[in-house]
């Protein structure tokens, strides 16, 4: 009885662990507000400095400027159909990877396992794997930005986990001593079962592809080849002349400091859009897949 | 037990064909595994290990004219070169100094919030706090870089105009553009970037814990703070451990992107670090067999470390990682 009661009751640490997660979730909530506000107030607020958490003199100015923009909007487009090439192959090498990994029957599973993780301790560097590129012709291709990074061993490791902890082995047993071959299985029982943790790596190639730039530094000099994070890099960090260029041709509508939180919260969009509808997948399939990282 | 029921329907199968199991026998039996197997194979031996040969411009006079044939071997040359390199010196200490002060900041906060989120029983709020913390993870340097850079001006920065307004500094404070004060923001923005993410691992080691050990706890009457201190944090020791063990193998590995988002001429003095000297010596000068030595070193640092650790972990009788 007195224990149901202490259970259930809130007393003063509750409230106090409340009030910190509430203070460190609004560290990670208004700043962005403050942004979204700034990219759609007139300049002469933003100037003036009163511009906090809503915006004033509504105005879409710096996002219509955006769209003026051929680079930045070719560079978006461009950007989603490599995170989607990239995700699918992501996907089919991790796949083809946790799966037969996780059959115990599998002779040199120990040392195929070692081959594929050991690049994830030593890597031969940056130069190295530039020269590589090189060789191989890749060099400002769109190719130089999908496989060399297209499977992740740490992705692959947690999709091993997810296998091993939620799809019993009795019933890929029996599957297989019904005669059913290893591409049926997978194709029948292992993937149906593994939505949640399919949702989360594919979330995670996809934004990790999305906010990458700096393999788009190393191999990419062609400016259409750029993705947006990279452009975006040029433009805002540093007073590099992509930044002067977009400027100017907006300059009549909005200052750079709304044109930037403008092309921040537009290069952003993607993520924000499928981040709530995968979010309830992921939780659950890294904590499942997560066993030993 | 399950296996004798595969072995010994495999045996009914082979036994006709083959007296051995021999490597072709398991090839015919699990070829489609293989096949599946044989395409990251492929990926990993083409983009990774065709780069590991390039490791031996670190012993060369390396000329990127003239090519590995053309170039000559100088021993270990290029490595005594870069211990009297001045910019070497600066990077390593900077790369040492800030992966230390990550580690000692960003590795015990995530444990900490997953042990504050686990004592939340509003369902709802547990939630939405969790959505809300994991968000900065899945966003870019670049956009994490301007959003702070924007927030931190010293004059029109939003925390800076709030300050001000309370009256607590009368000057704004160059949170990222004076280089002592760009080593605390630096080290609190990388905490604030993964303190989320990373609670997931250690909230999901907090349920495995078995709610016997709180309930024992509990009518033996411990408080909130005991149960945490005798039932938690020992029920996710293993994870930490793990955890801590690949933390350590990237001290001397730095992140390219977060510290080319928030560099700037003021701070350069802290900002440069390995991952910034190899880039600029390498790609920017073309001093490629000096950028490829010093990515050696911190590769192999990197991986002693592991090893040291792992070992360490496993004599005091704990799992290890490897």
């Amino acid at each position: 009885m007195n224990k149901l009661i202490t259970k259930k009751r809130i007393g003063f640490g509750d409230i106090l662990i409340m009030i910190i997660l509430t203070l460190l979730s609004l560290t990670c909530i208004l700043p962005f507000i403050h942004i979204a506000a700034k990219s759609i107030s007139s300049n002469t607020a933003v100037l003036s400095k009163t511009v906090y958490f809503l915006p004033k003199e509504v105005t879409f100015n710096a996002y219509s400027a955006i769209f003026k923009d051929g680079q930045l909007v070719w560079s978006m487009f461009y950007s989603v159909i490599l995170t989607l090439v990239f995700t699918i192959l992501g996907m089919i090498l991790t796949i083809c990877a946790a799966y037969p990994l996780t059959r115990k029957r599998l002779k040199g599973r120990k040392v195929i396992t070692f081959i594929l993780l050991f690049t994830l301790y030593f890597s031969a560097g940056l130069i190295p794997e530039y020269l590589l590129m090189k060789q191989l012709k890749l060099l400002n291709t769109f190719w130089v930005l999908v496989l060399p990074l297209a499977f992740s061993p740490y992705n692959m490791l947690i999709m091993k986990s997810f296998f091993l902890s939620t799809i019993p082995d009795s019933l890929e047993e029996s599957a297989f001593l019904d005669g059913a071959s290893d591409f049926t299985i997978l194709g029948k029982i292992v993937l149906p079962l593994s939505k949640p943790i399919i949702a989360t790596i594919s979330l995670f190639y996809a934004v990790g592809r999305w906010n990458a730039f700096a393999d788009a530094k190393y191999y990419i000099t062609t400016k259409a080849l750029q993705p947006i994070q990279y452009l975006l890099s040029n433009m805002l960090l540093s007073s590099s002349s992509d930044a002067i260029s977009l400027a100017e041709g907006a300059a009549i509508q909005s200052t750079p400091e709304v044109l930037q939180a403008a092309i921040v919260l537009f290069s952003t969009l993607p993520i924000i859009c499928i981040y709530p509808f995968v979010q309830r997948y992921f939780v659950k399939g890294i904590m499942l897949g997560a066993v030993k990282g | 037990m399950k296996n004798s029921v595969l072995d010994s329907k495999a045996t009914q199968i082979a036994q006709p064909m083959f007296k051995k199991k021999g490597m072709l026998y398991f090839l015919k039996r699990d070829w489609q595994l293989y096949l599946l197997v044989m395409l990251p194979l492929i990926f990993v031996f083409t983009f990774k290990y065709a780069a590991y040969p390039g490791i031996r411009m670190a012993f060369m006079d390396y000329k990127p004219a003239k090519g590995y044939a053309g170039s000559k071997y100088v021993g270990l040359e290029i490595f005594k070169k870069i211990f009297q390199d001045k910019d070497f010196k600066i990077a390593l200490r900077n790369s040492i100094v800030f992966n230390l002060l990550d580690l000692a900041v960003s590795f015990p906060a995530p444990i900490i919030l997953a042990i504050l989120l686990n004592e939340v029983k509003i369902h709802w709020f547990k939630k939405v706090t969790q959505t809300v913390l994991y968000l900065p993870y899945f966003l870019s340097w670049v956009v994490i870089a301007s959003v702070m850079l924007n927030l931190m001006k010293p004059e029109s920065g939003l925390i800076n105009i709030f300050l001000m307004n309370k009256g607590l500094i009368s000057q704004g404070i160059p949170f990222l553009t004076e280089k002592n004060h760009w080593a605390v923001s630096y080290v609190l923005i990388g905490v604030w970037q993964s303190m989320g993410w990373g609670s997931i691992i250690y909230l999901s080691a907090i349920l495995g814990i078995s709610p016997d050990l709180y309930e024992a706890a509990t009518i033996d009457g411990a408080n909130k703070l005991q149960r945490i201190w005798h039932v938690t944090l020992p029920g996710i020791r293993p994870t930490i451990v793990t955890l801590l063990i690949m933390n350590l193998g990237r001290l001397m590995g730095s992140n390219f992107e977060r510290l080319v988002a928030f560099g700037n001429v003021q701070v350069v003095d802290f900002q440069y670090q390995l991952a910034i000297y190899i880039y600029e010596k390498g790609l920017g000068a073309s001093n490629f067999s000096r950028a490829t030595a010093v990515g050696l070193f911190q590769a192999l640092v990197g991986l002693v470390l592991v090893l040291i650790a792992d070992k360490i972990a496993k004599s005091l009788g704990e799992n290890g990682l490897l």
